[in-house]
C-alpha cells in the first residue's frame, strides 16, 4: 500500500527523526501541505503535488524524493 | 486563558510580542499563542541587530547584548579581506534567548497574556471574516474568539494561507540556512565577517558574527534553488573545515529566511500578518528582527485603534503604513540583492580589489556598493535612493 498525494502516489518523504523543525520547507510549500509542530512534522498527503520544492529547500537534506512512492 | 479577546497574536517571536505590547498599551485585550515550550528558544538566528532600531524598542542591557559591533569585514572568493570601520557602535550581537524573553515580558507587563505550548491549527470564520483561532493546548482542541487575528508565525507561517492569502516563498528567495555556535576560534569581537563566493555560499553569504573573542555564530544561507545541487549543511561543513578546523560546536540549527519583497497582501478581513510571516525581512541582509519589530509596532497600534474605534476596516491601513515605513525600502534592497547575487566570483574579487584601494577612513557601505555596481548604472539609482531614505 502506498500513500496517495493530490494526484497519484506520494513521492516525498520526511525523515522525522532527523528533522530540525526549522520550517524552511513549510515556507516554500505552495500547497500548504506540511504541518510542523514544536517537535513533529508531517506531509498532508492529499494536498501534496510532489513538486519537490521542500526537498531542495531543506538545509539538512532530511526530505527525500522517493520515485517508487512512499509506503503507507 | 479566556475564550474571547480583542486580538489574538499567533507566534511569540520579536514581531508577535512587539505587536502584542503596542496593542496592549492601548488597553485592548491581547492573547499571544506560541507553539514551542519556551519563548526565545530554539534560537534560529545569527543575532545581529542594528543598534538604532534595537534602542528604539528596549533600553540596551548587557544581559542580552553579547557584543558591540563597529566594523564590517568582507571577504572575497579569493580570500582578500576589506574592512570598514564605522568608528562607533552600529549594532549588537544579541543573546536572543534572553532578548526575546525580555520583549515578551514587556508585552505581558503592558497587559498582554502569553501562553506557550499552544499550537494554532486553524482559523474560526464568521462568513468571510476571521473571528478567532483553533488550537491544540494540553492535549485538547480549543476555540478562542477574537476580533482580529495577527499572524506572526514566522518563516513557517500557515495562518495567512488559512485566510486565503498567498504566502509561500519562491524557492529562489528562500535562504536555506545552517548555523553553528562555535567556540575555540579567534575573532575580533567588534567585527561582523561576511564571506562571498559560489563555492562558499551561492545566492547568499557565509557569516561569522562574534559573541566574544573566542565564540561566534557561524553560518550561511544559500538560495533554495542552489539546494538542488548541494545543501546548506554541506556548504557549512566545507567552510568550517577550511576556516575553523578546530572549532568546538556548541549548538547547531537549520533555518529558512524569506529574502524577498513583502507580500503583496498582508491584511484580510479580521487578519494581519507581520514579521517573517509577512516576509518583512530585509531581503539584502536577511535581517528580520528589527524589521519584524517595526512591523509589530505598526500592526499593534493599528489593530488596537481598530478595536477602540470599533472600525475593523481600519486594519487595512496597515499595508500602506508598512509600505511607507519599510516596504518601499525593501523593494530597493531586493533589487540590490538581485544585482549582487548575479555577480560571478571574478566580479567579487575585482570589487574587493578596487575597494582595498580606498583609504580606510573613506570606506563606507555606500562606497562599496557604488564600486560594486559601477558597471550596472540602473542599480546606482536604486542605491542612491537607499542612502537618501
Ligand atoms: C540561521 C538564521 C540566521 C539569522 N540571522 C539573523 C540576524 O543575524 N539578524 C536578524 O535580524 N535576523 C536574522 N535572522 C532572521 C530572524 O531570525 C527572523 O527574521 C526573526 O526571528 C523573525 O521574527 P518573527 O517574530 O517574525 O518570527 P519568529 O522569530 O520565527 O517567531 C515566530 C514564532 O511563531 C511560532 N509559531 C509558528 N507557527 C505557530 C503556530 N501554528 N502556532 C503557534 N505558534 C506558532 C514559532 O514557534 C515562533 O516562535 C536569521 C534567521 C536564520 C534562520
Ligand atoms: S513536494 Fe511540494 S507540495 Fe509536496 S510537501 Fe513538498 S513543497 Fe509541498
Ligand atoms: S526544512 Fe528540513 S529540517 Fe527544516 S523542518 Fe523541513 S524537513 Fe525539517
Amino acid at each position: 500500500m502506498y500513500r496517495m498525494a493530490k494526484k497519484g502516489k506520494l513521492l516525498i518523504e520526511i525523515l522525522p527523526d532527523k528533522c530540525d523543525f526549522c520550517g524552511c520547507c513549510v515556507g516554500v510549500c505552495p500547497e500548504d501541505a506540511i504541518e510542523l509542530k514544536e517537535a513533529s512534522i508531517r506531509i498532508i498527503d492529499s494536498f501534496c503535488t510532489n513538486c519537490s520544492k521542500c526537498v531542495w529547500a531543506c538545509p539538512i537534506e532530511v526530505i527525500k524524493f522517493n520515485k517508487e512512492g512512499v509506503e503507507a | 486563558m479566556k475564550n474571547e479577546y480583542d486580538i489574538i497574536v499567533v507566534g511569540a517571536g520579536p514581531a508577535g510580542t512587539t505587536a502584542a505590547r503596542f496593542a496592549a498599551e492601548q488597553g485592548v485585550s491581547v492573547l499571544v499563542l506560541e507553539k514551542d515550550r519556551d519563548v526565545g528558544y530554539p534560537v534560529r538566528c545569527a543575532e545581529a541587530i542594528n543598534k538604532r532600531t534595537a534602542d528604539e524598542f528596549i533600553k540596551p542591557n548587557d544581559k542580552w547584548i553579547s557584543s558591540h559591533i563597529s566594523k564590517f569585514s568582507f571577504i572575497s572568493p579569493n580570500n582578500s579581506e576589506v574592512l570598514i570601520d564605522f568608528n562607533s557602535v552600529q549594532g549588537y550581537i544579541l543573546e536572543r534567548k534572553i532578548f526575546d524573553y525580555e520583549l515578551a515580558k514587556i508585552a505581558s507587563n503592558a497587559g498582554a497574556e502569553i501562553i506557550t505550548k499552544a499550537y494554532v491549527n486553524g482559523l474560526l470564520l464568521e462568513g468571510q471574516k476571521v473571528s478567532g483561532v483553533t488550537a491544540e493546548y494540553r492535549g485538547q482542541q480549543i476555540n478562542i474568539k477574537s476580533k482580529i487575528v495577527i499572524g506572526a508565525d514566522g518563516t513557517e507561517s500557515r495562518v495567512g494561507r488559512w485566510a486565503g492569502i498567498k504566502t509561500h516563498v519562491h524557492l529562489k528567495n528562500m535562504e536555506s540556512c545552517f548555523q553553528v555556535t562555535a567556540s575555540n576560534i579567534s575573532v575580533e569581537p567588534d567585527t561582523l565577517y561576511f564571506y562571498f563566493g559560489k563555492n562558499v555560499s551561492p545566492g547568499g553569504y557565509f557569516w561569522v558574527f562574534p559573541k566574544s573573542c573566542t565564540t561566534a555564530n557561524i553560518g550561511l544561507g544559500i538560495s533554495g534553488l542552489e539546494g538542488k545541487e548541494k545543501s546548506a549543511l554541506a556548504y557549512l561543513n566545507d567552510n568550517l573545515a577550511r576556516l575553523f578546523p578546530h572549532a568546538s560546536i556548541l549548538t547547531q540549527v537549520a533555518g529558512g529566511v524569506p529574502c524577498s519583497i513583502t507580500l503583496e497582501k498582508i491584511t484580510s478581513n479580521g487578519i494581519m500578518l507581520l514579521g517573517d510571516a509577512a516576509r518583512q525581512v530585509n531581503p539584502l541582509s536577511g535581517g528580520g528582527i528589527a524589521s519584524g519589530m517595526i512591523g509589530g509596532r505598526i500592526a499593534g497600534i493599528i489593530a488596537a485603534e481598530a478595536i477602540r474605534k470599533n472600525k475593523l476596516d481600519h486594519i487595512f491601513t496597515y499595508e500602506k503604513a508598512w509600505y511607507n515605513e519599510r516596504g518601499k525600502m525593501h523593494e530597493v534592497f531586493n533589487r540590490l540583492k538581485e544585482g549582487i547575487y548575479s555577480f560571478t566570483d571574478e566580479d567579487f574579487n575585482k570589487i574587493m580589489e578596487k575597494f582595498q584601494k580606498v583609504p580606510l577612513s573613506k570606506r563606507t557601505i555606500g562606497k562599496l556598493f557604488r564600486i560594486a555596481l559601477a558597471n550596472k548604472p540602473s542599480l546606482l539609482i536604486d542605491i542612491s535612493k537607499v542612502f537618501l531614505v
